[in-house]
Formats: C-alpha cells, structure tokens, sequence
C-alpha cells in the first residue's frame, strides 16, 4: 500500500504511523472523554483516518481510504483539513 | 452416531458408504428461545452449552456464510492459557481444562496436542517479566517453567542463540499448551449441538434486528426471513461493530487484519509452539508437516481478509532472524482474517444496553484458544443474565469505569496490543 502523502507524493505505507479514525475530537470537558478515547465507528467503507509521515516530511496527514479495498481517494495535510 | 475405532474398522471394510451427515443442515423455523448470531467456533460452543449444561435446546445458530469459514479457519490453531492478569489467568485455564477433556465431550477428534507453547526472552528485563507472568499463571494452577538459555538449546537447538541483538536467554514454557485442528472444532461443536437440537442455519446473514417500540430486542431479520428470538446472542468477532451498528451500538473495538502463513510440508522439526515476541514472529509444524507461522497485525483499520507485502516481509525477517534455517522452506500459503482489537486487547462477554441483545466480541488476535470457555461463559450469560465466574471481569462497561484488562500495557491504541 502507498499513501499520496501531499508534501512528498506517493510513499510506501512503511514510511508512515497509523493512528486511526480522524473523526473523534477532544472533547473540552471529562463528558465525553470516555467516548473519545474509546468508542469508535470502525466503518466497513470510506473512512477519514490519520497517518504520520514519519520516515518523511513528518507531517500528519489525513487520508480518506476504503478499509475494505484500501483504495485511497483522498489526501491532505491535517492542519488544513477542514471537517 | 457415536464415533469409534469399531466404528472406524466396520466402515473400512464396507467402503465408507455408510457415514451419516456429520450435523444437520437446518432451515430456519419462525422463532427460537435463543438466536446465535455467527456460525464460528465461539457460537456454536456457545450453542452447544446452551443445550448440555443449560437444557435450552430451542436454539438457531445463523451464519452468513458456511460454517468456520471465518477466524474459525484462519487463526494458527494455538491454545495455550499463559496469561498474567487477573481476569484472564482463571478465564483462559479453564478454557484449556475445556480443550482437556474436549475430545471425550464432543466424542469428535479435535487433535488436540499438547505440544508445549515457549516464549522466548531475550534480556534481564524480559525474563524477570515472564517470571512475574509464570508466577502468576502458578497461582492460579497453571503450569508455568522458566527455562535457561541450556533448556531452551535441548529442545530447540536451531535457534540463533547468539543473535547479537536478541541473544535467546530461555524462556517461559507451558508444556500443556500447544495445538488443535481448527475446523475440526467447529465440526465437533456443530455435530454435537446439532444432535441434541440445535439448528445450524448457513447462508443466513443479519440484516437488521426486530426491535420493539421500547427498543427490546426481539429477534433478527435475515436473508432467509425474519426470526423471533426471546434472546439474541452475537459472536461474530471481525465484524462486532457492523453489527452493533445495526443496533444502534458503538463499541470500543477497531476490525485489523491479521496475517498467516504456512510453507511446505516438512519433516517434524518444531515440537511445539515457540514464540519470538520481541521480533513479531512465532511458529509451529501442523501434524501434516507444514510450518504455521504468523506474527504482528498490519496495524491500520480493515475489512479486507488479505494483508499487505510490509507485514509479510517483517514477519519473514523476524523467522530469519531466530531461526535461519527457515530460509530454504518454501511458503505455500499466506492469508488474512479480521479480527476485532478491542481497546484493552482483552475480550468482551456480557449484556449489552439493549434489553435481548448480548455481545461476545473483542477476541484481538486470540480468539481460537478461549473457544471452549467462550462459548461456556456466553451461554451462561445467554441463559441466567449472570456473568460465568471466570468471565466476570469482561464486562462491556470496563472502559467507562477504568476497570481495562491491558495484558500489554499499550493503552487505548488498538493496534498495538
């Protein structure tokens, strides 16, 4: 697997840390703490996710892939992904 | 019909004609006491102990697919009980006193060996852990021996002892782990619950579930129809959250793949299981003569039962790495299978919120083990409302109230466990 990383371009999947789902948000209060920490949607389809480019420009980026083809349709820089 | 050496001898001589079907292949009826979601190991254990030691027969086992078919077929057939946390030290014992005596229960050949699971250690720091975790399993009666690097050598001499960077300095040895032919685990439970009433219904998959107003759970919807249910039991570990969803339910659990392999057959070199966790590796030799060897998930969410090259080069290295001699064997097969990681790496047997619906899931990677007990616990829980003693600490709500079962210690990152 290869991920278009936007800053380097296409990198093999190795050069990168997973960190999962892009969508819980740090909640500003313990409410929700326990949802943000541990439920998830774990979806069988296009998933917003995080990855580190470690080995790389070290920017996090968020990729849109299919965790049932792991096709990839999107990629940006997380600091400009807009939610 | 009961399975025999006499058995065995009369149908020798008369052309093997006379076997009957092993389980019954059942049509769904309109409803049931108890609707089991998932036709792998753990729910037709779980359907088996309903019916034997609980006497609730009126029950359907539905699988989307054929039986086994999913982690039932896909895991490297280990059991072993060698865990150091309370919650699952008596939990995985008594699955293995299950795999003890299971042969005899079922009367089913489940080639259950008792070949010995070693883990191998590497420096001071990771031998006084394994000391600590086998002197935890000893505690609770499980058979635990701490080898040096002179043990080790006589049973496996064709490990790279003097790695440079991962010296092997002994290990921690059950000898009753070991091994058990997997689909012959999910045959035995099926045959045996199927003969004392039990209806195993294939090619059925959950499309939703029979809700009333109040949002009791009252049955499923299935390809093959709707099926009233007083209560709904899911095992279906890879896809607990697509399920929960249908209800509604959000779990702490993320669906990884998992990775194995097996090269040629061999002659027998590998007597038991040997594990080589600081480098992701750890394999065993099939009864037929294959290595079975795996390792590391491929760390990112996934649906897809086949893995990525990455995972299989790190594994490959890490057998290069303790055991050079693997190099000259060819791998024949490679496959994956989803597994549920749950956030503690530990499993999840209990009720969930929803009145009739009960959750089994959260198996990480070590799913095949507990399946006696598994089953067990979720039928007593199916069948009383009560948590099984050794599953008590598996409670779905562990995460809200700081109660996690983190064997690894890696926190709420699944797929690190």
């Amino acid at each position: 697997m290869r991920l278009p990383c936007p800053y380097c371009g296409q990198r093999d999947s190795r050069e990168f840390v997973y960190r999962g789902d892009a969508a819980p948000t740090r909640p500003s209060s313990e409410e929700g703490m326990y949802d943000y920490v541990y439920l998830r949607d774990n979806v069988p389809g296009p998933m917003r996710e995080h990855w580190y480019h470690a080995q790389g420009c070290r920017n996090w980026i968020t990729v849109t892939r299919d965790t049932r083809t792991h096709r990839i349709s999107a990629a940006v820089l997380a600091r400009e992904d807009s939610r | 019909m009961r399975f025999s050496i006499f058995g065995l001898v009369a149908n020798a001589f008369s052309g093997h004609g006379r076997w009957q079907r092993t389980w019954r292949d059942a049509v769904p009826r309109d409803a049931y006491d108890v609707v089991i979601v998932g036709g792998g190991g753990h729910g037709l254990a779980t359907a088996y102990y309903l019916a034997k030691v609980h006497g609730i027969t009126n029950v359907a086992v539905i699988e989307k697919s054929w039986i086994g078919g999913g982690n039932a077929g896909r895991n490297t057939t280990i059991i072993r009980s060698n865990y150091g946390l309370e919650g699952n030290t008596a939990f995985y014992e008594r699955s293995m006193k299950l795999w003890e005596g299971l042969e005899q229960d079922l009367n089913y050949n489940a080639m259950v060996s008792q070949r010995g699971v070693l883990n191998l250690y590497h420096s001071d720091g990771q031998r006084d852990a394994f000391a600590r975790r086998g002197n935890a399993m000893r505690l609770h009666g499980v058979d635990a021996e701490l080898l040096d690097t002179a043990h080790v050598r006589n049973m496996a001499p064709y490990l790279n002892f003097d790695n440079a960077r991962f010296p092997v300095m002994g290990g921690l040895l059950q000898r009753r782990g070991g091994t058990a032919r997997h689909d012959a685990v999910v045959w035995g439970y099926a045959r045996a619950a199927s003969d004392l009433g039990v209806d195993i219904i294939q090619n059925c998959e959950l499309t939703g579930f029979m809700r009333t107003a109040d949002g009791t759970v009252v049955g499923v919807e299935t390809t093959r129809g709707s099926i009233r249910a007083k209560k709904v039991g899911v095992a279906v570990a890879g896809n607990s959250s697509r399920v929960a969803a249908m209800a509604g339910l959000r779990l702490p659990i993320e669906s990884h793949v998992l990775q194995a392999f097996v090269s040629e057959a061999l002659k027998p070199i590998i007597p038991g299981v040997i594990t080589f966790g600081a480098g992701h590796f750890y394999i065993s030799q099939s009864d037929k003569g294959g290595l079975v060897f795996g390792g590391d998930i491929d760390g990112y969410n996934s649906y897809a039962s086949r893995g990525n090259l990455p995972t299989v080069e790190d594994v490959c290295e890490g057998g290069m790495a303790i055991m050079p001699m693997i190099g000259r064997a060819r791998l024949l097969r490679s496959w994956g299978g989803i597994v549920d990681m749950s956030m503690d790496g530990s499993p999840i047997i209990d009720r969930s919120p929803i009145e009739g619906l009960y959750l089994n899931a959260g198996w990480c990677y070590g799913g095949f083990k507990a399946t006696p007990a598994s089953g067990l616990a979720f039928a007593h829980l199916l069948a009383t409302d009560r948590p099984e003693e050794t599953a008590v600490a598996y409670r779905l709500d562990r995460f809200a109230t700081g109660r996690i079962i983190d064997e690894k210690g890696q926190g709420a990152q699944p797929n690190l466990h």
